[in-house]
């Protein structure tokens, strides 16, 4: 293997396989299918750093929670009287029931992080624009699904969070105007949060998984029809641009993926309840509110978007907007140039964004009273301020720095930069 | 939200709720034997718990998800769990004549609860409700700093507090006053191992107990957890060599 076995040699080749293996590849081409998909048939930009794995990270997150779900589901009752007690059993009396529950719960947690971030590496590299606008969408879709599923999961173990969050989110629906007051009736299958809303959540909770696991392959599916956007956010022109999926990407990846293990395995070994709230190891009491009434982590600055307004519709009008606007970015980011490497204004404006999501993060979690309540206002505000003025009109007055001609040439540009700094 | 919240508790008519929230003294550290990735329970001060929360704290108390089988897993014979079971009477039945009846309690069953029912707990406790242990260590933050706290940390009232009927001054208790009384004393319980049962080894000991109760996984949890980092450190370290090899020829 010479210097010279460059990998785009291996490109575009069909397998050729022979016995037990062809006779299925004859009547279902599978192989090739896999080979096609993240095989040595799938060209990927050369240039990929490590916020390329979060991708692949979040595929391996929603298989953990998926077969960690099937394995509590067989044991929980969804009942208003056994549900609490079913989460116990589970945690003593099933064989290394603590352990699937452990993952299940801090799972839901590194599965948010990683989408955040590839959410977020999304923004910076401008991944969302032309021509991956629907590949953006039905990312969006699934976060938006992971919201809803997550927070009926959460709602399944019956303590004290699980029943005022249900109690405060679903009376959320109320506000909206006509309709409100009966749908929340039907979200409730009742007169109030009760054994009917704990069983429709068990059964979309369970169902949504596989909706999800189902766009994540729609999702694939848009992505691997115009590939990887990159770190330079310019399109791959040729062969010397690219480098087959396997085995390099498969080997960074499966390196990522052990590093995301290390850090499940530490949360779920040695600090599982950091991530939750004590109180939701009280069984739920109707009679007893308790005294902070927050949601999980990840979904904080949402919640503090949500109590921003003081009007209860407004707050729901803008949680909601504070997702779609998300959807509309691929046309509010006016720039035609891809990577904030290339636009320094925009490159700022990121990092305040996320500094933005810090503070709605920290607001969510802090109680809604004197300062905080300014502050969260403030940071809602800079929120859609971000999205709705300055992202347009960064775009339009922005002047870019030049970009390469190719991602093979900034490549070998960056290596020899590197060479000549280590000499 | 956070007063409306108060305001509810207040209106709910639960003497034991917290009045104020989010008032309490941050509790006293404490180097628990169960603290830290190689933390283990000292199953010497969690038998002596045992006896701490049989004599005293089972009064009121219930311990719903415990099972007098799990006894053994802190060092108890058999034996000693089945006469720590004969020593409570479980409900059973009905009988071939339809009849409830009464038997001594065995390994199988969960720890009996003081009370038949939650009103029964309430009537005899001037109205409130002494919740179930079984997961106190997790149900608090500051887990078990906040059970040895609240234990330990009974004391007069500040003159300028105005007391409830029937409550308790506790610095460490949401909102300060407390339906439970002081429920140590020195001496109290007589320990078996020659341990002085002063107030505060008594809350150590029947905390090693609660933290146990709540978490009897921990010990298992610690260890496996040990070889699956060492197993997936060395992972990592093995494919990031082979990323390296397999990218070499390209730089």
């Amino acid at each position: 293997m010479s210097g010279g076995h460059e990998s785009n040699d291996d490109l575009h080749h069909e397998l050729k396989l022979r016995g037990v293996l062809g006779w299925i590849e004859y009547r279902l081409p599978i192989f090739n299918w896999i080979n096609n998909a993240v095989g040595t048939n799938y060209p990927t930009p050369k240039n990929l750093n490590y916020f390329w794995n979060f991708g692949a990270l979040a595929g391996v997150a929603l298989v953990i929670q998926i077969l960690t779900g099937i394995v509590l589901a067989s044991h929980y009752v969804p009942t208003v009287d056994g549900a609490f007690a079913s989460v116990e059993r589970i945690m003593r009396d099933v064989n290394y029931g603590w352990l699937f529950r452990y993952v299940h719960a801090n799972g839901a947690s590194l599965f948010f992080a990683i989408v955040y971030v590839h959410l977020f590496r999304n923004l910076y590299y401008g991944s969302y624009k032309y021509p991956r606008e629907l590949l953006w969408w039905l990312g969006l879709i699934i976060l938006l699904l992971m919201i809803i599923t997550a927070f009926m999961g959460y709602v399944l173990p019956w303590g004290q969070m699980s029943y005022w969050g249900a109690t405060v989110i679903t009376n959320l629906f109320g506000a909206i105007p006509i309709i409100g007051d009966e749908l929340v009736l039907w979200l409730w299958g009742g007169y109030s949060v009760g054994e009917a809303l704990l069983r429709g959540f068990y059964s979309l909770h369970y169902l949504l998984a596989f909706v999800i696991a189902a766009l994540a392959v729609v999702h694939i599916w848009a992505l691997h029809v115009h590939r990887s956007n990159n770190p330079l956010g310019i399109d791959i022109k040729g062969p010397q641009d690219v480098l087959p999926f396997h085995p390099y990407f498969t080997v960074k990846d499966l390196f990522g993926g052990s590093i995301y293990l290390i850090i499940l395995a530490a949360l779920v070994f040695y600090m599982p309840n950091a991530l939750g709230e004590a109180d939701n190891y009280i069984p739920a009491n109707p009679l007893q509110t308790p005294a902070h009434i927050v949601p999980e982590w990840y979904l904080l600055p949402f919640y503090a978007i949500l109590r921003a307004i003081p009007d209860k519709l407004g707050g729901v009008i803008a949680l909601a907007a504070a997702l779609l606007v998300l959807f509309a970015v691929p046309w509010l980011d006016t720039s035609k140039v891809r990577s904030a490497r290339f636009r320094p204004i925009y490159k700022q404006l990121f990092w305040v964004l996320v500094a933005d999501v810090f503070v709605l993060g920290w607001i969510g979690a802090s109680p809604a009273e004197g300062i905080y309540i300014t502050i969260g206002q403030l940071a809602s505000a800079y929120y859609f301020l971000h999205f709705l003025v300055l992202l347009p009109v960064v775009g339009k007055l922005e002047s870019p720095r030049p970009l390469p001609d190719s991602i093979a040439t900034a490549v070998l540009e960056a290596n020899r930069a590197r060479a000549g700094g280590r000499r | 939200m956070r007063i409306a919240a108060a305001g509810l508790a207040l209106l709910s008519l639960l003497p034991a709720t917290a009045l104020a929230a989010g008032d309490a003294a941050e509790p006293k550290k404490v180097d628990w034997t169960f603290n830290g990735p190689f933390g283990t329970f000292d199953h010497a001060a969690a038998r002596r718990g045992l006896v701490v929360y049989l004599d005293v704290c089972a009064m009121c108390h219930a311990l719903r998800y415990v099972a007098y089988r799990n006894l053994t897993e802190i060092g108890l014979t058999e034996d000693q769990a089945k006469a720590v079971a004969a020593g409570h009477d479980v409900t059973d039945g009905p009988d071939e004549t339809g009849a409830m009846f009464k038997r001594p309690g065995g390994l199988a069953d969960r720890f009996v609860p003081p009370f038949p029912n939650d009103n029964a707990a309430r009537f005899a406790n001037g109205g409130a409700l002494p919740p179930d242990l079984s997961l106190m260590y997790k149900a608090r933050a500051h887990g078990a700093d906040y059970i040895y706290s609240l234990l330990t940390g009974f004391q007069d009232p500040p003159a300028d507090v105005q007391m409830a009927a029937g409550m308790t001054y506790n610095p460490y208790f949401p909102g300060h006053q407390t339906a439970m009384p002081a429920p140590l004393l020195d001496g109290l319980v007589a320990y078996e191992d020659g341990t002085e049962a002063t107030v505060d080894q008594m809350a150590r000991d029947v905390t090693q107990f609660l933290a146990w109760a709540a978490e009897p996984n921990l010990p298992t949890r610690h260890r496996i957890g040990l070889s699956v980092m060492i197993y997936l450190i060395l992972l990592a370290g093995l494919l990031y060599a082979v990323k390296r090899r397999v990218w070499a020829h390209l730089h």
